[in-house]
This record gives structure tokens, C-alpha cells and sequence, in this order.
């Protein structure tokens, strides 16, 4: 691994004046279960690691019904997982946090963490690039695309979003505050996420200067949640297609369902198309079944990755069926 | 830069660069061997100790990171007089090894789970191990050994 220098403020404020205004030279450290992998196979070259764990504003989680679930960003999967109020009122994020097991990577990895971890895609992790350019062309449409986006994939990004938690925190309508030199700003989920179209622009809206500090859940009595994903092996590996739904049964019929796809696009993947076929009907199987032929209904997949088509639009119709059959 | 961890109840203080590795740190200047260097991606788990009664991959964990922490190795787990661990005389009595490569890691994986869950089933302790590879085994006497342990822990609890 490359030499750093390594600083480990106690202020916000002081963590920021630390970051410059592009990427590349100083990094911020949480729980480092990506980061350290990445410098360890030189994906990542910081000159400086910002370790954020020693800031105690960023490590506190709170719950009131009318505030909803405030998570500090330095919290850990673990501290989510054993959280009492969590665990009573947020059942889909249990279910999400629990699915990026092993428990060593709940120890130590963060939830701020989880949502900017970096993308799997083979040719990035390979020192390809996000857009995996090889002669300023893309390695992927002709390559082994197996993993890769089925959604979202005009190019020239073709990776997929690799959080377990973005799709159910955006079905739940959750936020997140970033801190920078000029101050707050706050960002719904969805659009933490974006879909880079060149060369250096990143995967997340958020700038070099600024760090995640808060991702806040808003507290809905009633919706029922589910999030259900399909994975090659049991232990230890990341979702082929993930979906996180949340919705309400009013007099017989769903209200409000929110239908988000994973691990299909370059981004956490809502399905509008899932959502109106679900409004105000009453809950079945062909119903759910049909919500899952509409979300994948647009999918364009590459030349090895026809398989996740299928497996989104089961991971999709198995989580409707699941909230329904919830409680709340 | 300079640190002070806490391992199996000794404090050290040394100057490290950041960029040292846990594992590196324990095994080179602490001299603690028994943590091993597996696939050191972070998948395989051999390099597991406690760190702060968690179990941590201290392949992917940088010394600077445990400034002021407690570390558990598996050399911390045996009594002063040499005595075994019930993990460790659990691996021995059911045979929860072959190469014993996988497990240190194993171990203090598994002591964490004690921990947290004293009478854990099959299926919870296959979960909790799931950071944890083996290629010799085929799992079931590390299951095994597991139980023995949890049984043992528990009838020491009751006489004691």
C-alpha cells in the first residue's frame, strides 16, 4: 500500500478543512471495510486518510415518532441491527442490514459507509475505471457482463449500484445531510446516487470537500416494508438483483407503494412502472407477478446478463408478497 | 504516528506508519504469530481478532485504527497456567480442524458469537461463521466444536 498521512479530527469542522476540492488526493475514512481494500489493491491512492470515527456528532442515533430514525453516518451495521426502535419500527432496514453480513463487516462497517461504498464491477476494482475504458472504449458490452447493469445501461457507465441499503431507505423516503464548506444541504437518497456519463465524475453526489453525516428515516406507522434478494451463494456475497417495497393496505387495496430495484443499474432503481400497477388494487399473487413483468418490462440487458431480467422481476414480485403478508 | 493498544490484556505504545496493517502490527511488532495472513481481501476471515470484544478482519483494519483499543488474539484466549479456552478444547475434542489454518479466525469469530448468544443453534452458528472459510473441513466439526464449547461454557456457568 501506498504511504499516507492519516489525521483524525474531533470537529466536523475541522474534518473539512482537511478535504480539498478534488478527488484523488485525500480520502475520508469510517469503518474502511471497502477503503483499506481499495488502497490495498491501489484502486484508491490517497495521499491522506480523514478518519471520521472520532467525531461524536457523526456516531449518534436517535428515534422520536415525529423526528423518525436519525443515523449518524459513522454508525455501524451492528449498531443499526441491535437497535431496539430499529429494530421495532424500520423491520425492511433490519432486513437490508442483516443481508450485508458477515459479522466482521457489521463490526466494522459503517452505514454512511455502505451507501458510498464503491461500485464491484470487475473491471473497476481491476483499475479499469467506473466506465471500465480501455482505449477510451467501454470493456463491458463486450466483455464478461455478467454482473453488470440491466437497467439504466445506455452507457458508458454499466456497473450497478452495489448498496444494500439505498433501495429500501428510498422506498421508505429517507434523507441524507452532507456537510461541506458552506454548510448543510440535504439530499433525498435517490439522488445521492447518480449515473456518471465521463471520465472522473463519481457515482455519488457529493463533493470532494464534503462528508455524509446523517442519513434520517422518516417514521410512517402502518407502511409495510419487505426486501428481497437474490445471490449466487448464501454467505458472503452481493444480491444479483435486490427489491425493497414498502406500501399500505387501505379498505383492501395498496396505497403508496414504493417499488426500488438493486444491483441492476448504475443507481438504486425505482420502478414507477411497479408502482402503478400496484395503486389502489387489491393485493394477489398475479398482482404482485405483474408489478415484476412491469418493473423489468423497459430492461435492456448485455450480452451475458439476460439472467438477472428474470431474477429482478421474481426479486420484485417476492418482496410485494412479502410486505402484504406483514403486519403494520 | 503513535498508538496505544490494549492486547490480550498488555498495553503497548508504538510509532507505526498509517499505512500498517493490524495484522501486520500484531503479528510483526507485537510478535503475535497466531493471527494468520489468508487471502488478505478481507474474504477469508484467518485474520480475525477481537477488537473491543467484536470480531474484526485485522487484514483490512489499520493499526492507527485500533489506537486505544483492546485487542483479543488467540493467544489471549488460554489461561495463565496454559489452561485451553472451551473453544479451543471444543476444536480439539471434535476435530474442528485439519490444516488449522482457519482457525485462530474461527475461534475468536465464534467467541463472539458466545458472547452475544450463549446457546446458539446449528443455523446460528453456520450464520456467524459465515466470514469464515475453511478448505479442509466441510464445516461440520467446526459446528461441532462450537457446541462443545457452548455446552462446556454453560455447565462451568452452573458450578461455578
Amino acid at each position: 500500500m501506498q504511504a499516507f498521512e492519516y489525521a483524525s479530527p474531533r470537529s466536523l469542522q475541522e474534518a473539512i478543512r482537511l478535504l480539498p476540492a478534488q478527488w484523488g488526493p485525500t480520502d475520508v475514512l469510517a469503518g474502511g471495510t471497502d477503503l483499506v481494500s481499495a488502497m490495498k489493491d491501489g484502486i484508491s491512492t490517497p495521499q491522506r486518510l480523514v478518519n471520521i470515527k472520532q467525531i461524536a456528532e457523526l456516531h449518534r442515533m436517535t428515534f422520536s415518532p415525529r423526528a423518525g430514525l436519525h443515523i449518524g453516518a459513522t454508525v455501524t451495521l451492528r449498531e443499526l441491527l441491535d437497535d431496539g426502535a430499529v429494530q421495532q419500527h424500520y423491520p425492511g432496514l433490519i432486513q437490508a442490514a442483516e443481508a450485508a453480513r458477515s459479522e466482521q463487516l457489521l463490526n466494522m462497517g459503517t452505514v454512511g459507509g455502505e451507501l458510498l461504498q464503491r461500485p464491484r464491477c470487475w473491471y473497476y476494482r481491476n483499475g479499469y475505471g467506473l466506465l471500465a475504458l480501455r482505449d477510451g472504449k467501454s470493456l463491458v458490452p463486450e466483455g464478461e457482463n455478467q454482473y453488470h447493469a440491466i437497467l439504466g445501461n445506455a452507457g458508458p457507465a454499466y456497473f450497478v449500484s452495489p448498496s444494500f441499503l439505498a433501495p429500501i431507505l428510498i422506498a421508505l423516503g429517507a434523507t441524507v445531510q452532507l456537510h461541506g464548506p458552506r454548510g448543510a444541504r440535504s439530499l433525498p437518497v435517490q439522488k445521492l446516487f447518480v449515473t456518471p456519463t465521463r471520465v472522473g465524475q463519481r457515482e455519488h453526489d457529493l463533493a470532494p470537500n464534503e462528508i455524509l453525516t446523517e442519513i434520517r428515516v422518516p417514521y410512517r406507522p402502518g407502511v409495510r416494508t419487505a426486501v428481497y434478494e437474490i445471490r449466487e451463494k448464501e454467505a458472503l456475497d452481493w444480491p444479483l438483483a435486490m427489491a425493497a417495497v414498502a406500501l399500505r393496505q387501505e379498505g383492501g387495496v395498496l396505497r403508496d407503494p414504493r417499488v426500488v430495484l438493486g444491483q441492476v443499474a448504475p443507481v438504486p432503481w425505482p420502478s414507477p412502472e411497479a408502482e402503478r400497477t400496484l395503486t389502489g388494487k387489491k393485493p394477489s399473487e398475479d398482482l404482485a407477478d405483474a408489478a415484476g413483468r412491469a418493473a423489468v418490462a423497459q430492461a435492456t440487458p448485455l450480452s451475458k446478463n439476460g439472467y438477472k431480467v428474470q431474477l429482478a422481476r421474481i426479486a420484485v414480485k417476492r418482496a410485494i408478497l412479502s410486505a402484504v403478508q406483514q403486519g403494520g | 504516528m503513535k498508538i496505544r493498544v490494549k492486547i490480550n490484556g498488555v498495553t503497548r505504545e508504538d510509532d507505526v506508519e498509517p499505512r500498517l496493517l493490524l495484522v501486520h502490527y500484531l503479528r510483526e511488532l507485537a510478535g503475535l504469530t497466531g493471527t494468520h495472513i489468508g487471502c488478505e481481501t478481507s474474504i477469508c476471515g484467518a485474520c480475525t481478532v477481537l477488537m473491543n470484544g467484536a470480531a474484526v478482519k485485522s487484514c483490512t483494519v489499520l493499526a492507527v485504527q485500533a489506537d486505544g483499543s483492546e485487542i483479543t488474539t488467540i493467544e489471549g484466549l488460554s489461561g495463565r497456567n496454559g489452561q485451553l479456552h472451551p473453544l479451543q478444547q471444543g476444536f480439539w475434542e471434535e476435530h474442528g480442524l485439519q490444516c488449522g489454518y482457519c482457525t485462530p479466525g474461527m475461534i475468536l469469530a465464534a467467541h463472539q458469537l458466545l458472547s452475544r448468544n450463549p446457546h446458539p443453534s446449528r443455523a446460528e452458528i453456520r450464520k456467524a461463521l459465515e466470514g469464515n472459510l475453511c478448505r479442509c473441513t466441510g464445516y461440520q466439526h467446526i459446528v461441532k466444536a462450537v457446541e462443545w464449547a457452548a455446552e462446556k461454557v454453560r455447565a462451568q456457568a452452573e458450578h461455578a
